[in-house]
């Protein structure tokens, strides 16, 4: 048999191969994408890729230890000006009105599966033993800022509370809402019970800013900023989360997002 | 047998041999599937802050060492913009604004046919890429526990002192697209042997590494370890650079796969078997 070369030398069965090559190849990286954005709707594949999440909370969480402390910083490494994120002018004509007031009718309540349930004035809270903190806020889109906080660690509130003994999770109910949905957020009682969680009422020494989060904010320093909750209206211990918003624990894990964000 | 009486026995002028183990064939194409996924998951991830800063945080006072930005013309057109060391390029149709999902110009930093998943979500975009590590980092732990236990590492990825006094040839005849022919062929050449050696145990173990400072969790470890590599944003760019040295690692490695016979090197990640022909030339040392 005989091999007809074209003017390169190279045989058409090698043609036909380089051929086959570039449309596999091209092929390939079109069904990829294809099959990943199919992928994606699958509730299935969400559980299969979610076991990562898993794996970060519970090695997170053995390595570490519940009282690891994020690292503080020195003033010179205070951001210039401390970016706000999401929602920074809460819509809500009730809202509006306490800042038009400087809060002063504002109250924090603490309910659910508590002992001894409660609501405290701004006041109230900034005449309570305080922690002040520098430290590095890591939103999920990339970028950090530093700034520092101080307010009163959420541990001494929960020591006057009590929380029942099935109680599991503390949630954060906000004024803020991203169309009618409102924000919330919630942590487990590891992360409650941490000397650097906070709910801060000033940042760089001066009263929370409306943009950052006024009256009071959470800090949870071990963790992304979205659960940082801002707006913080009311605190509500539970034993789960499913039957709050959309039932995955906060406002923006409704949107697909982890619950446990310390990555 | 001494290496002469290797020399001196016969040796078919065509044969096959295996040149890749099962377990390095497995997790060669495990490293394939999830570099790719990490690559371009990762690229959506870096899409929601477009955006790298050298320090502890991005709002240091100094502009950031590299930005892809859009911005809109008198006219209304719309323009990519990526910004190196204040160095500014139009990168219209590739960074900063490509097609969108109606073919109109849209404003996303890498273009949707880069990104897992192709239209913006940075929450799926996490998924892939914070499952794919875990599948990565078992690779590569499995890899290192098979490479030094069946004494791979030590037999086909460290130079020898040949190795190491030929090393200015071997890089003339790199230039030069040549490549070991006969017996010469069954081993790694001394490039060949350095480069994998960087990307196992220099750029892969950065990139994880690099991984891990970015998590805030991983970051009370130990207080202040994140320091090591300039602060949080300065290991999110050293990420993101390593990342795109393995691909130029991919690049390469791919081209040198091509041009020193496709289909054998590729028959021999997957089957095992690899040919080696024959030549009258004296296989070079």
């Amino acid at each position: 048999m005989t091999r007809t070369h074209n003017r390169l030398g190279v045989t058409p069965e090698a043609l036909a191969k380089r051929r086959f090559l570039t449309r596999t190849l091209g092929g390939t990286g079109a069904l990829l994408l294809a099959g990943c954005d199919k992928l994606n709707q699958s509730p299935a594949l969400k559980k299969v890729l979610s076991i990562g999440e898993a794996l970060n909370k519970n090695t997170h969480h053995l390595i570490s230890g519940q009282m690891s402390m994020a690292q503080e910083f020195s003033p010179a490494d205070l951001s210039p000006s401390f970016r706000g994120n999401g929602n920074t002018n809460p819509a809500s004509a009730d809202y509006k009105a306490m800042a038009a007031n400087g809060f002063a009718d504002w109250k924090l309540v603490i309910d659910g599966l508590v002992e001894q349930p409660g609501a405290w004035s701004l006041e109230q809270l900034r005449a309570m033993p305080s922690r002040t903190q520098i430290t590095r806020h890591d939103c999920v889109e990339g970028w950090s800022a530093i700034g520092q906080w101080t307010g009163v660690p959420l541990a001494q509130l929960l020591a006057v509370v009590r929380p029942q003994p099935e109680a599991r999770y503390v949630v954060f109910h906000c004024a803020d809402s991203f169309g009618s949905a409102p924000y919330y957020e919630s942590i487990d009682t590891d992360d409650a019970f941490h000397p650097q969680t906070l709910l801060a009422y000033a940042l760089n020494d001066k009263t929370l800013p409306v943009t950052n989060g006024a009256p009071l904010r959470l800090r949870v320093e071990r963790q992304l900023g979205y659960k940082h909750a801002k707006y913080v209206m009311r605190l509500e211990l539970v034993a789960d989360f499913s039957r709050i918003g959309g039932g995955h624990g906060g406002y923006w894990e409704d949107q697909g997002y982890q619950w446990y964000a310390g990555i | 047998m001494s290496e002469q009486a290797k020399a001196a026995r016969p040796q078919p002028a065509n044969y096959l041999y295996v040149r890749h183990t099962l377990p390095v064939r497995v997790m060669h194409w495990v490293n394939v599937a999830s570099l790719t996924v990490l690559l371009m998951s990762g690229l959506m991830i870096f899409n929601a802050h477009p955006s790298l800063a050298w320090g502890k945080s991005s709002y240091t006072g100094r502009p950031p060492v590299f930005e892809i930005s859009a911005l809109r013309t008198s006219s209304g057109q719309l323009i990519g913009v990526t910004r190196i060391f204040g160095y500014q390029f139009d990168t219209t149709g590739v960074l900063g604004v490509s097609a969108g999902p109606n073919g109109q110009p849209a404003i996303i930093a890498f273009p949707p046919w880069i990104t897992i998943p192709t239209s913006y979500s940075l929450a799926a975009g996490r998924l892939w890429h914070l499952f794919f590590a875990w599948i990565l980092m078992f690779n590569g732990l499995f890899y290192l526990a098979y490479a030094f236990t069946s004494r791979h590492l030590q037999r086909d990825l460290l130079p020898t002192r040949t190795d190491w006094r030929g090393i200015g040839q071997s890089i003339r005849d790199h230039l030069r697209f040549k490549h070991p022919q006969g017996e010469a062929a069954r081993h790694y050449n001394v490039l060949q042997k350095l480069s994998y050696l960087v990307v196992i145990f220099v750029l892969l173990p950065l990139i994880i590494l690099t991984g891990w400072a970015m998590s805030p969790r991983l970051n009370s470890l130990w207080p202040g370890w994140v320091d090591a590599f300039g602060g949080r944003q300065s290991a999110r760019t050293v990420h993101f650079v390593v990342a795109w040295l393995l691909v130029a690692f991919v690049a390469i490695h791919v081209f040198q796969v091509i041009v020193s016979g496709f289909w054998n090197h590729l028959r021999s990640m997957i089957t095992g078997r690899y040919r080696i022909t024959g030549t009258q030339r004296k296989a070079r040392p």
